[in-house]
């Protein structure tokens, strides 16, 4: 899903920055609000942001193209915190991988920070919250908002590459349906497996957080007591 | 108390690790990275017109160091997780073991 360094043309990068950069300013206001709020939430806070880290990091192997790629990791501090405080922890990954292993850049930073987090967490939110509405087996929701958050992330990136280079040079609705069935073809279908994985991983992270710490969820309304009450019980 | 996702994931993990086994083992298959893909699509769209606007400012030099870099990403995540979720559980623990010894081991934890 990182664009790597340089791969975007200068206008693109700039147009991802500007999209970028408010939710990011936004979501690092919520932060600070949150956190001088509710001091206690902070753990919770490092837990996601780690859990990114972990899941940015593992290159899976993937049958349905034979390549590798990366879960993202960005649905559990969804779930948790909303988009907007999402988009500040992908940073950091972002960023560190830009930095220390030439994985992703900082020219492709504004682009990267918009698929992987803003509207694979958004996507991962949505359904989170629909899904609890719903109310389907919990952690099938979660299951749910992770996997399709991290292929939203990749159709996303397969979408910013088709509009930047969309096939003949000139941008029209069928030039970009053509790169994009391209770019979609490497990274939306290699993706398919992985982000199973993603999704199997975040629903395990989420019911041991309900585990230990299930008031701090309750008070942050990302669940009900009664919901709570009845995990305790079913255990699943 | 219930262990069923635990099972589930794992089930899932183990398809997963399986079907990579088999493949990797009657297949050629390269397992190159998806990232590292899109340049070369770009060079046959573009007819090799397209230069990278911009360089890294640091590569590891060598696919060992970043194999080296990306296991410490994941471990720095993983002692994070490790560390918050051993605290909250201890704490959890000495709360409710602390008023009786009865609740010590409730059937629920």
């Amino acid at each position: 899903m990182h664009i790597m360094e340089g791969l975007l043309p200068a206008r693109w990068c700039l147009i991802w920055f500007a999209v970028s950069i408010p939710v990011v300013l936004y979501g690092i206001y919520k932060m600070n609000r949150l956190v001088k709020e509710k001091r206690e939430i902070l753990p919770l806070l490092a837990v996601a942001g780690a859990f990114i880290f972990v899941l940015s990091s593992l290159k899976l192997p993937s049958l349905v193209t034979q390549s590798c790629s990366h879960p993202t990791g960005t649905g559990i501090a969804a779930i948790f915190f909303g988009p907007a405080i999402t988009a500040v922890l992908s940073i950091i990954v972002l960023i560190f991988q830009a930095l220390f292993l030439a994985h992703g850049g900082f020219t492709t930073l504004g682009a990267n920070v918009f698929s992987m987090g803003i509207v694979g967490p958004l996507v991962s939110y949505l359904i989170y919250k629909a899904g609890v509405k719903a109310r389907i087996n919990f952690y099938f929701v979660v299951f749910l908002a992770a996997t399709f958050g991290d292929w939203a992330t990749y159709i996303v990136t397969s979408t910013q590459l088709a509009l930047a280079f969309p096939a003949g040079g000139v941008l029209t609705y069928g030039a970009f349906l053509s790169s994009f069935s391209t770019f979609a073809a490497i990274f939306a279908f290699t993706q398919v497996p992985i982000a199973i994985i993603e999704g199997a991983v975040s629903a395990l992270l989420f019911k041991y957080v309900v585990e230990v710490k299930s008031d701090i969820l309750v008070e942050m309304k990302v669940l009900e007591d009664s919901v709570v009450r009845k995990l305790r019980g079913l255990s699943a | 108390m219930s262990r069923k996702l635990e099972f589930i994931v794992l089930a899932i993990l183990l398809i997963f690790a399986a079907q990579f086994i088999y493949i990797s083992a009657t297949t050629h298959a390269e397992y190159g990275g998806a990232d590292d893909k899109p340049a070369g699509v770009i060079d046959q769209i573009t007819g090799g017109t397209y230069k990278p606007i911009a360089k890294p400012i640091w590569e590891p030099p060598s696919a060992e160091i970043e194999s080296l870099l990306f296991a410490l990403q994941a471990a720095i995540g993983a002692g994070v997780i490790g560390y918050f979720l051993g605290y909250y559980r201890a704490k959890k623990t000495m709360k409710t073991s602390l008023p009786t010894n009865e609740k010590a081991n409730p059937k629920g934890q």
